[in-house]
């Protein structure tokens, strides 16, 4: 939260068609304090900074380049995935988009393959990028942590409570050793979001009573099993659809929602009620996780969110938020842009998003731009506590009962086992029809 | 050799004889997709010359509209409305790729299952806007719009593509030689476009304005479409004498031009001349490296519609208009 406030503070507040005309005075106005502050730095803290990216799939090759580009002095040293194949296609795309720079220098032995591959690699970095499925998301964090390094996460931070747990703790300690963590929940990075968020803080909303937040889609990518994989093998290629890995789509993608939600009351759930399923997305390769949750989150001050996530093609598709104050209204479109209309539905403020910067762009811009100026952004402890209200969300879809804030973040539940490697027996198997056991409302039980 | 010479002078003769006595018969079809309900609209676009551009007096023209330059066109049909989400989304999912056409059209000879598919999206690609029956697509790359061409032309047997820069603005003016094909009025426009002021900043189900003089509608606004050129700002002051089928072939990735103007632009932007470039943050928000060929993450306000030349052109010319 500090750091939201800190990031607004840039921001030149558009009227609706004010905007149009001063757009590249705006966009130079919220780019230039960054770069001036860098370059200063750079006087100081001149010292190229090596990075390692834990997790090489198409996000962490992505956060890799927007890395690379955030700061003229950095050089990506080593790569670290579960599989060969992976890693090696990602660094062949990054050294082809860096050829004739020095920034991509991974030579042969600092790529490193396997489950235990991220501790060489994060140990030869400043910066790391931690991108695996989430499941593996607190053991990479606290060993980065415990090194010392600076980090940028993606969501979620894990798929149980005890990760959870794990991840608040580190957090603190993160901050104790200032170490910089930005977290890829973006939208606190990206312009329409951060003048809403100064809006609220303007109380030109009043109070939010309600809200709705959607990821409704068609559904992602399904990697269907091969005739050679192991079960373990292939429940990492077709990690989407596992819970130990994923968390659900819930967590995985809906947390963005979720987390605007969180950010804009300025508080978290005390609990939450859904319910659930799986009805459109049914096959064996769909592994064990719903293709719908529809979830009321009860909020301290007694606002209520309805949140609601669906991957079935064809059906009606929005990925956005909308909040209703006592002064306002909030209409945050995934388009980039926001409006807010006051209670009779007059305009009030609009943006129009058409200039932005990228906001995955800036994300990487201002963690190196903080690690030069020897600041901290600590966006750990929000992206735990969100990540925890998605998965209880999840917990109440599962169980089809009130699960509150409190009882849930003393769950044991490990979903994600301990020392694992390519031999360990994955924590859910198929029966002989190759199907999973799917979460049954009413019967299970969330917490053992 | 006489007789070859003759033989040669009567397949010319009969050729051009045939395709003007078939240009003055054709008519607008509605082409059918075996295994869907999806009919495709097409509007007979007969040869014809214009002036490409727009003259120095015309309010709001930017530089890269002039100077102005007579243009022939051959005739071509083209979509009465943009490619919308419902037809697109037959070309994503691929589900009516077995279902054999009622008739089998010989322009276009390729297995439909040997044509790459675009991915399925990480996100919702409408960006919330929608992808109902009517919705025009958004966020869709020139590569794909033309791949989707490709695949609806192995599907049908007629040849598909983009239209050139050209053929959008004649198709656009209708015969019109003013900012819009209504007129100059903007007062007007709200009767022909979704534009900025009045999409409540979203696309809009297709057809719902009215038509320009050829049937054609939303020419002007709803999404901006895609084109087959290259976008090069300067080009028309190297058109000094009368151009025929002008296409700029593409080199590089970007810009390449877009036509027509959106629901997120002002009206100056929805003018008949006005040429848009392409942009690489039409995929800045794409998380993944390296990013997309096939969509775009920051462009629901560019779609395309298709057209199909009255001739078709020889198998390995089509390739050219597909693959750039």
């Amino acid at each position: 939260m500090e750091k939201s406030a800190k990031s607004t503070s840039n921001l030149i507040t558009p009227s609706r068609r004010g905007f149009v005309k001063s757009s590249a005075l705006a966009t130079a106005g919220m780019l230039l304090p960054g770069m001036e502050l860098s370059a200063m730095a750079n006087v100081f803290n001149d010292k190229k900074l090596k990075i390692a990216v834990v997790g090489c799939g198409g996000r962490g090759t992505g956060a890799a380049n927007q890395a690379l580009k955030a700061d003229d002095n950095v050089e990506l040293v080593a790569m670290a995935d579960a599989f060969q194949d992976q890693l090696d296609k990602s660094l062949v795309n990054l050294q082809k988009a860096y050829e004739g720079t020095k920034k991509v220098n991974v030579k042969d032995k600092n790529k490193f393959v396997g489950f235990n591959a991220y501790k060489k690699a994060i140990d030869m970095a400043d910066v790391v990028i931690l991108a695996t499925p989430p499941g593996f998301r607190p053991h990479h964090f606290e060993y980065a942590v415990n090194a010392g390094k600076h980090i940028f996460m993606e969501k979620p931070m894990a798929t149980d409570v005890p990760g959870i747990r794990k991840v608040l703790d580190m957090a603190k300690v993160a901050k104790e050793k200032k170490l910089n963590v930005v977290v890829g929940l973006q939208r606190h990075y990206q312009n329409n979001y951060l003048a809403v968020a100064e809006k609220i803080k303007e109380n030109v909303v009043g109070k939010i009573v309600s809200g709705q937040v959607y990821w409704n889609s068609a559904g992602v990518w399904v990697r269907p099993r091969q005739a050679n994989q192991t079960e373990m093998e292939y429940q990492m290629r077709n990690w989407y659809y596992f819970n130990w890995l994923c968390g659900d789509h819930i967590l995985e993608q809906h947390i963005h929602n979720i987390d605007v939600a969180n950010w804009f009351l300025g508080e978290y759930p005390i609990a939450a009620q859904g319910m659930g399923g799986r009805q459109i997305r049914t096959g064996i390769d769909h592994g064990e996780i719903f293709d719908h949750h529809f979830v009321e989150f009860t909020y301290p001050s007694g606002a209520v969110i309805s949140s609601q996530c669906r991957h079935q093609p064809g059906t009606w598709s929005k990925v956005g938020e909308n909040f209703q104050g006592t002064k306002g209204r909030i209409d945050m479109k995934d388009a980039g842009t926001a409006s807010i209309v006051d209670l009779e539905g007059n305009s009030i403020f609009e943006h129009r998003g058409k200039n932005d910067p990228n906001p995955y762009q800036v994300e990487h811009d201002r963690l190196f731009a903080s690690i030069r100026n020897n600041e901290v952004i600590s966006d750990a402890e929000n992206g735990a506590k969100s990540t925890m209200t998605a998965i209880l969300g999840r917990m109440a879809t599962y169980s089809g009962k009130v699960v509150t804030w409190d009882e849930a973040m003393k769950s044991e539940k490990l979903l994600v086992p301990k020392d694992m490697d390519w031999n360990s027996t994955p924590p859910v198997l198929p029966d002989t029809n190759g199907n999973y056991p799917i979460p049954t409302p009413g019967e299970t039980d969330v917490f053992v | 050799m006489k007789s070859t010479y003759a033989y040669i002078l009567f397949l010319v003769l009969f050729a051009s004889f045939f395709s003007f006595s078939q240009e003055k018969e054709l008519k607008g079809y509605q082409q059918e997709l075996a295994g869907s309900n999806v009919i495709v609209d097409m509007i007979f676009i007969p040869k014809g010359r214009f002036v490409m551009g727009s003259p120095p007096n015309e309010a709001n023209r930017k530089v890269d509209e002039s100077p102005t330059h007579q243009v022939l066109i051959d005739a071509f049909w083209m979509s009465k409305y943009e490619v919308t989400w419902e037809l697109y989304n037959l070309f994503v999912n691929r589900t009516i790729d077995t279902v054999p056409n009622k008739i089998n059209n010989p322009d276009v000879k390729i297995q439909v299952d040997a044509i790459a598919g675009a991915t399925v999206p990480y996100v919702d690609m409408s960006l919330g806007m929608g992808t109902e029956a009517g919705l025009p697509v958004g966020n869709v790359t020139q590569h794909a719009a033309s791949a989707f061409c490709k695949w609806l032309s192995a599907k049908t047997g007629y040849f598909y593509r983009l239209p050139t820069e050209a053929e959008w603005e004649y198709a656009a003016r209708a015969g019109s030689k003013t900012a819009y094909h209504f007129g100059d009025d903007v007062a007007d426009l709200d009767d022909y476009a979704w534009h900025y002021k009045n999409s409540d900043n979203t696309y809009h189900e297709v057809g719902q304005k009215k038509p320009n003089a050829w049937g054609l509608h939303d020419m002007h606004g709803n999404v901006a479409e895609w084109t087959l050129d290259q976008y090069l700002p300067e080009v028309y002051q190297n058109r000094t004498s009368t151009m025929k089928n002008p296409w700029e072939h593409a080199t590089t990735a970007y810009p390449r031009t877009v036509r027509g103007g959106s629901y997120d632009d002002d009206a100056a932007w929805l003018r008949s001349a006005a040429r848009m470039p392409s942009m690489e943050k039409w995929k800045m928000r794409d998380p993944q490296f390296p990013k997309s060929k096939w969509w775009n993450t920051d462009a629901p306000f560019v779609g395309f519609r298709i057209v199909r030349q009255a001739s078709a052109p020889a198998p390995m010319e089509m390739k050219k208009y597909w693959n750039q």
